[in-house]
């Protein structure tokens, strides 16, 4: 029996004066890759970015390994090991590769200081990030990019790695890339939360999975039950696989 | 009628409304009431500041755009009456003709500024007004030969408004009726008259677009106002008001220097005054310039006591030294925008409209 | 700085504007000489401006108020300076340096100390909105002066220069002032010091990707307003270095002069580009040359010629010379 690694309970989020997320129970368990799927609008970046403190839960509370994480700035959010990639993948295309991966390494003050041995690891995962190390990370391309901004979200060991929308926008090619890396990424006991729009992407790594829609999850289960369901897939996602 | 006249912008609240009819009570029959020479004084600066706060309002709060040129247009007014006085002596023609050009000028700079906030963005733009205002500053310094340099132009305003003019050889209720007096009262119509039109003109179809894009200029745009032609024609109408304040200033004093009308202290203290009063209000310019006037004029002398009182303390004197009036100044200014960003008039207004709501329900 | 493709352009400027004055100034001699005093001042007014661009760029925050650090430190020096009168007359120059380097020290330290406060007391409350921090660090600064009145009283001081710093070296037929040469040394100084920080340590790395995005940095788990109130005090400290070089430069301080040099601040910045330190370099060196050179050729015109030049650049390109990314 897995336990939950973050849970939400009834968590409301306001952006001004818009209601958007109205009342969302998640429950992400340890060590499996959870699925946040949905149409366009339901929620599913803005529970996300709840979770990370950038948007502050009006109502409800979100618990994190035990902890209650509903108050915490985003910083303290961020050193309870959880790693972030937006949706705009929030690459700094000023800076290079190094830089970026450098940044991202809280426990190191320079390149040297980096775990070498991860580093070779992330390089076999995403060969582009070695590739153009010295390089400005705007030069890059979209798949590229994307690719940075997981290896930078894993240079150092991480309890929860939390994605928005991984495979928008990349070739096929990459996207079995990126689906091998989170599936090395799970054996090594990281929990994942994904959000998708793809979803045969996200059948082929999700273990569990949460459906939104108009701000409140619809729908959670095992991924394979969904899998199975081509009719609750239709009414859920509007889809016919 | 009345409403017809506040352009359907009535106080809303009843204390407000009472302290503003004892202020044009209070203003209108000032020279009865208080009689001397500093109080007279107090009054016209009072006039002249309504105007030119009121006018700062326009564009500070309700078009929601920081400009630190606000003075030079001030300044264009005052010393537009100024040189044609002295050039084309004592006549209304000059007064005519120096209004005019000064308007003009206005105007064409005004549009020259709007236009420029096309390309820039509101930090930018309240740093370049700041950079104008400051060379128009230096400019009028060092123009001497027009505009009398750091000395400043001393003239004489027509006959009747002269204060050696008598209308009466006996006093009327123990004021002399002469051109001073008379002068007074033509500010005090002229500040009427300028603060309705000010009214009329942010009540009108026009204004409510203005608050429109102060609120959101994005959707303005979406909905397909064309935001920058309407913070020009803003700007421009904020900087005629100004330039007609100017104008009263230098009818009064007679005499115009950079410092009269150009200092960065004067903006300072129409910044302090549309906060204190209330932004977006019109009246709070009213209520605003009132307490500030009278705040300075007799503030000074309680400072002054109090540095004397306290001369066992050097430090502490020299705190409160008269002079140091515009450290406190400051100390208001920042309190205000923390506690007070509704200024006098919003907080009268918040009771007022508490009390209705407990009250009706 | 690092990568292929660097923007020249604006770089070249600097020259260029030195070469299109020189026929109109003719004599080789008197190029020379305003154009190092040009360069001098440039850096002086860099030294000043780099603190407040960095924070505009990393927190958007104005700093209306940021002459009062100027200010501060031109005084603190006039106090140090004042009291090592026997260092500060001797005509050796490293005596003299005994003098003025704590004078700059001190007047940092002060500087910072009072930019810790102000920002706690004045800036911090008004993040994020922009109108009431126009109005209150413009109060701050009010506030400031006249504190600064009340120790040392609302008259001008003079600050001379120590005796070894006076005078000037020759170089053919062009007389070049000795201070202004330290002038270019020191600013030249504070630039490589900022750029190292800047590109070769983590705090740096975390102030330029800062700039391009605050959530981000947050997210990778910084704590971005220690960063800020970090960068806050030595932009102040940096403010009072400036006004202690201000100060000797026009040898002799008054309670004014951070309002006065805030405009030229403002110009620089707003020509540099808001959040770069390089914009900010460019931004100073043309301010100071342009207002040496209209000096001499037509000095009623002289700050005219920095708004135009600032209308010229900004027609241009409307966001500064070297814009920062995300905004």
């Amino acid at each position: 029996m897995t336990t939950a690694l973050l849970t939400l309970s009834g968590v409301h989020t306001h952006i001004g004066a818009y209601h958007i997320l109205h009342g969302v129970d998640l429950v992400v368990p340890r060590g499996e890759v959870t699925l946040l799927l949905g149409r366009n609008g339901a929620g599913k970046s803005t529970t996300l970015r709840t979770i990370m403190g950038l948007w502050r839960a009006s109502r409800g509370s979100l618990t994190f390994d035990g902890r209650d994480i509903t108050a915490l700035t985003t910083p303290e959010i961020a050193e309870c090991n959880i790693a972030y990639v937006p949706e705009n993948m929030g690459i700094f295309a000023d800076l290079t590769v190094r830089e970026n991966m450098l940044l991202a390494a809280r426990g190191a003050a320079s390149e040297k200081q980096m775990d070498q041995e991860r580093l070779q690891w992330i390089f076999g995962l995403f060969p582009p990030v070695q590739k153009f190390w010295n390089h400005p990370a705007g030069k890059l391309s979209g798949g590229q990019k994307q690719m940075l901004a997981v290896a930078r979200a894993i240079v150092e060991p991480r309890t929860l790695l939390i994605v928005d929308e991984p495979s928008k926008g990349l070739a096929p090619s990459i996207i079995n890339n990126m689906i091998d890396a989170f599936a090395q990424l799970k054996k090594t006991g990281v929990t994942i939360l994904l959000v998708e729009q793809n979803f045969s992407f996200a059948q082929k790594l999700g273990d569990t999975v949460a459906v939104m829609d108009h701000g409140v999850v619809v729908h959670s289960g095992s991924m394979q039950a969904l899998s199975q369901d081509a009719g609750l897939q239709k009414s859920l996602l509007g889809l016919a696989i | 009628m009345l409403t017809r006249l506040l352009s359907n912008d009535l106080p809303r609240s009843r204390p407000l409304a009472i302290l503003l009819l004892v202020l044009l009570l209070g203003l209108a029959f000032a020279p009865f009431l208080f009689p001397g020479v500093k109080a007279l004084n107090v009054a016209a600066k009072v006039l002249i500041f309504i105007v030119l706060v009121a006018s700062f309002d326009l564009l500070l709060g309700y078009t929601g755009i920081v400009s630190f040129a606000h003075t030079m247009f001030f300044g264009i007014g005052a010393y537009g009456i100024a040189i044609a006085s002295t050039r084309m002596g004592p006549t209304w023609a000059a007064l005519g003709v120096g209004l005019g050009s000064a308007l003009v000028l206005s105007f064409l700079l005004a549009l020259v500024i709007g236009l420029f906030s096309l390309r820039v963005r509101a930090i930018f733009f309240a740093m370049i007004t700041l950079a104008v205002a400051s060379a128009f500053l230096t400019l009028a310094s060092q123009l001497s030969e027009f505009t009398g340099g750091e000395d400043g132009l001393t003239f004489k305003v027509p006959e009747i408004l002269q204060p050696s003019y008598d209308f009466m050889d006996e006093p009327f209720l123990g004021v002399m009726l002469d051109g001073r007096l008379a002068t007074y009262y033509l500010l005090f119509v002229l500040a009427l008259v300028l603060l309705l039109t000010l009214l009329r003109i942010v009540n009108s179809p026009f204004g409510r677009v203005l608050q429109a894009i102060r609120e959101n200029e994005f959707r303005a745009e979406a909905i397909g106002y064309r935001v920058v032609v309407y913070r020009t024609i803003s700007s421009i109408l904020s900087a005629l008001f100004a330039c007609m304040a100017g104008a009263m200033l230098a009818l009064w004093l007679r005499y115009n220097g950079p410092d009269t009308s150009l200092s960065f202290e004067i903006m300072i203290d129409v910044l302090l005054i549309v906060v204190i009063g209330g932004m977006g209000t019109m009246y709070g310019a009213a209520i605003g310039a009132t307490l500030f006037m009278i705040a300075q004029s007799y503030l000074q002398d309680l400072l002054r006591l109090g540095s004397e009182a306290t001369v066992a303390l050097p430090w502490l004197s020299a705190l409160l030294s008269p002079q140091r009036w515009l450290l406190w100044l400051g100390v208001l200014f920042v309190l205000s925008v923390y506690y007070f960003p509704t200024g006098v008039v919003g907080k009268l207004r918040v009771r007022s409209a508490r009390r209705q709501a407990e009250r009706g329900g | 700085m690092k990568n292929m493709d660097f923007d020249w352009k604006p770089v070249a400027l600097v020259p260029l504007l030195a070469l299109l004055v020189f026929p109109l100034i003719g004599s080789g001699s008197t190029w020379l000489t305003l154009t190092v005093a040009g360069l001098a001042m440039g850096l002086i007014i860099f030294v000043i401006a780099s603190g407040l661009t960095l924070v505009f760029g990393l927190m958007d925050v104005l700093n209306f108020g940021h002459g009062l650090f100027i200010a501060l430190g031109a005084f603190v020096a006039t106090t140090v300076l004042g009291s090592m009168s026997d260092w500060t007359q001797s005509d050796e120059l490293w005596r003299n340096m005994v003098a003025v380097l704590p004078a700059m020290l001190v007047a940092m330290l002060v500087a910072g100390a009072v930019g810790l406060a102000f920002e706690r007391f004045i800036v911090k409350p008004v993040y994020g909105q922009h109108l009431k921090q126009i109005l209150i660090t413009m109060g701050g600064m009010i506030i400031g002066e006249e504190l600064i009145k009340v120790v040392w009283g609302p008259q001008q001081i003079a600050l001379p220069l120590p005796e070894a710093m006076r005078g000037v070296i020759l170089i053919g037929d062009a007389a070049i002032e000795k201070y202004r040469i330290i002038a270019v040394i020191v600013g030249l100084l504070v630039f490589g010091a900022l750029v190292w920080t800047l590109n070769k340590t983590k705090i740096g790395l975390l102030i330029r990707a800062g700039v391009q995005d605050r959530e981000m940095v947050e997210s990778l788990g910084y704590r971005i307003r220690r960063l800020f109130i970090g960068v806050f005090v030595m932009g102040s400290a940096l403010a009072g270095l400036g006004g202690v070089m201000w100060g000797l430069y026009q040898q002799s301080v008054t309670p004014q002069m951070g309002a006065q040099v805030n405009v030229l601040i403002f110009i620089v910045i707003i020509i540099g580009g808001l959040g770069s330190t390089a914009g900010a370099l460019i931004g100073a060196l043309l301010v100071g040359l342009m207002a040496n050179y209209t000096g001499y050729l037509a000095p009623k015109v002289a700050l005219f010629s920095n708004i135009a030049l600032m209308a010229g650049i900004l027609l241009w390109r409307p966001q500064g010379v070297y814009p920062v990314a995300n905004r």
